[in-house]
């Protein structure tokens, strides 16, 4: 079959793609993590900044991709930089969201009991509300990350890295006969990047939740 | 670290017991709240004795779990001192207090996440206590509240019952050993039978520990059962009596607190009475339940009262009999009469006593010491003329005696 022989011949470029792919997506992620827990952290502390925290991420969702990674161009320039941060842009609203939503469902009585029993704040969080909210944190980054690695593809048009590449180069020689195997190879790709995402998360999942709330 | 370590030291608050000093003294300590015009708490000034439990009871909403967070600082008082064994806490590092001081509420609030030995070793852990030491006070505790260590320790909350939850909460709250334990409504929400177990074991363990207790509850009999003292507070957490339960009980200071006490004063107050200190009726005829019928009957002749009691060997009630059974009795009293009912221990309290005399047809307690062997009989005169001189206001006297006969 063609597109077969197209996977068979190309595995090496689509393999380095799909490398490139995890990558970005990964620091991304990463990044929209550590900034979507600090915020959903305020979010949840201040009722008067939440509806504004979760205001502007929300927004961030529903800015067109093609035009929200055009407009870091003249600021960051073409590759990896404008990717990523329009990658990380896309990601925070879930995971601050569930931040907050998780922080709010830990059960007051037990804080008070801590609170009351000596523990400072910065334990407080570290030992009793982050691990109680992590589960349904965990989830946000999912999500998060389910939804990026499809954003991604379109990374290619600021020159970043990734499968999307795949698919252009297909885009780009429409009516050639290879074009459609391009666009099918990187799109086969990417969902099994998917899969593998949620693989991880799932171990990860087990892994990082506390046996008693399992 | 000086001051932690002389309470965690095993029999520090005990030395400690026998001078007079309060354990906590309140002075005029106030509690306001912005944009209220009235101080949630106004000016609570009370001292409260060392190894004893001091009740905090009153109507929702009065204050009385402000007052109680005033002292370990979950809420900072607006004004007023806090003392502390002698020391004033009023602003000291409220991290460092509140290790020394052991804090259960009614939702308990075991860290799900954590098993249940880690749960105990929580204040321990902030103090920075040596692993085998934490594992060997963790196993101490679980034993102290009855739990088995080999099966609890590595347990977690969620895969235990309301009363063993609530048992946990205390052993944390014990766990460095403090002086002295805040507790907010700990049975509020636990069902009566294993609430009234709790109770049991709580003053058990009191026993043991000899903590000074500042517990919350709404509920004025519990505050009865387990208090040493009672403070009845009004609103905005006013004092409106604080004495022991048996002075609140005879001597209401207002006419609130008589209605806080509620009509059954007389009644409550039976439960601070032990059958053990009034005066039994020892003059009741008894004969040996393996001797004769005859000699029976000589003995209930010549006592003037209408049944005799058999004892047996041990001196242990057996059956009741009067004129009639010993003339039916064909020499052999085992199987005369009737048996006896409504026995009582000595340590009972005399509202168990008097349940147990309407329960049984005798309209008489026979009071036990503990081996079982016979001390006296109880009536229901006695309590009477019992619940008449601790109450001063004879219609509460006969509004008891009218709830007790329906």
């Amino acid at each position: 079959m063609d597109f077969y022989k197209h996977l068979n011949d190309n595995a090496e470029y689509l393999f380095s793609d799909a490398v490139d792919h995890v990558m970005v997506v990964a620091i991304s992620i990463g990044i929209a993590l550590v900034l979507g827990c600090a915020l959903g952290v305020l979010a949840h502390r201040s009722p008067r900044v939440r509806p504004m925290i979760l205001a502007v991420t929300s927004t961030m969702l529903t800015i067109p991709s093609l035009a929200l990674f055009a407009i870091f161009i003249p600021l960051l320039g073409l590759g990896t930089p404008p990717a990523v941060t329009a990658l990380v842009l896309y990601a925070l609203l879930p995971i601050v969201r569930n931040t907050v939503v998780g922080l709010g469902t830990v059960d007051q009585n037990v804080l008070r009991a801590a609170r009351g029993m000596g523990m400072g704040p910065w334990r407080r969080f570290a030992r009793i509300e982050l691990p109680l909210a992590w589960p349904v944190v965990l989830t946000g980054v999912r999500v998060s990350t389910q939804v990026v690695v499809g954003i991604a593809a379109i990374a290619a048009l600021v020159n970043g890295p990734g499968l999307g590449n795949e698919i252009f180069r297909g885009l780009r020689s429409l009516g050639s006969p290879f074009a459609l195997n391009f666009v099918l190879g990187g799109t086969l790709a990417i969902v099994v990047v998917a899969l593998l995402f949620d693989t991880v998360f799932i171990l990860l999942r087990r892994l990082t939740t506390a046996r008693g709330i399992r | 670290m000086t001051a932690t370590d002389q309470i965690a030291g095993p029999g520090a608050s005990q030395a400690a017991a026998t001078t007079a000093e309060p354990m906590i003294r309140l002075e005029e300590l106030t509690k306001s709240y912005r944009g209220q015009k009235k101080p949630a708490v106004d000016r609570v000034t009370m001292d409260m004795p060392r190894g004893e439990i001091i009740v905090l009871v009153g109507p929702s909403g009065c204050g009385k779990t402000t007052t109680m967070e005033l002292i370990n600082r979950l809420i900072e008082p607006t004004s007023g001192r806090i003392h502390l064994d002698g020391e004033d806490v009023t602003t000291a590092d409220p991290d460092t207090l509140r290790r020394r001081i052991g804090y259960v509420i009614q939702q308990i609030g075991l860290f799900p996440h954590f098993t249940v030995g880690e749960n105990i070793a929580t204040v321990p852990k902030l103090l920075g206590w040596d692993k085998a030491r934490i594992g060997n006070r963790v196993d101490e505790l679980l034993d102290l509240v009855g739990l088995d260590p080999a099966v609890f320790a590595k347990r977690y909350p969620k895969e235990l019952s309301g009363g063993q939850r609530q048992r946990i909460g205390v052993a944390r709250a014990l766990a460095a050993d403090p002086p002295v334990m805040l507790m907010d409504e700990p049975f509020g929400a636990i069902d009566p039978i294993t609430r009234e177990r709790l109770q049991n074991e709580f003053l058990r363990l009191q026993q043991q520990v000899k903590k000074t207790i500042v517990f919350v509850t709404h509920d004025i009999d519990e505050a009865i059962k387990l208090g040493d003292r009672i403070a009845i507070l009004g609103e905005q957490s006013r004092i409106a009596q604080y004495d022991t339960p048996a002075n609140i009980l005879s001597n209401p200071a207002s006419t609130y607190v008589e209605d806080f006490i509620g009509s059954g004063a007389s009644l409550k107050r039976l439960n601070l009475s032990l059958v053990g200190d009034v005066a039994l009726d020892t003059g009741a005829a008894t004969a040996r339940i393996d001797g004769t019928a005859a000699e029976a009957r000589d003995t209930l002749e010549s006592s003037g009262r209408s049944a005799l009691l058999l004892l047996d060997g041990q001196g242990r009630p057996q059956r009741w009999v009067d004129a009639r059974d010993l003339d039916r009795a064909d020499g052999d009293l085992r199987r005369a009469g009737e048996p006896v009912s409504a026995l009582v221990d000595t340590g009972a309290t005399l509202s168990y006593a008097l349940n147990e005399m309407l329960t049984s047809n005798a309209g008489v307690a026979l009071v036990v010491d503990g081996s079982g062997a016979f001390q006296g009989l109880l009536d229901f005169e006695t309590v009477m003329v019992t619940t008449r001189s601790i109450q001063r206001d004879s219609s509460d006297f006969y509004r008891a005696a009218k709830a007790v006969t329906d």
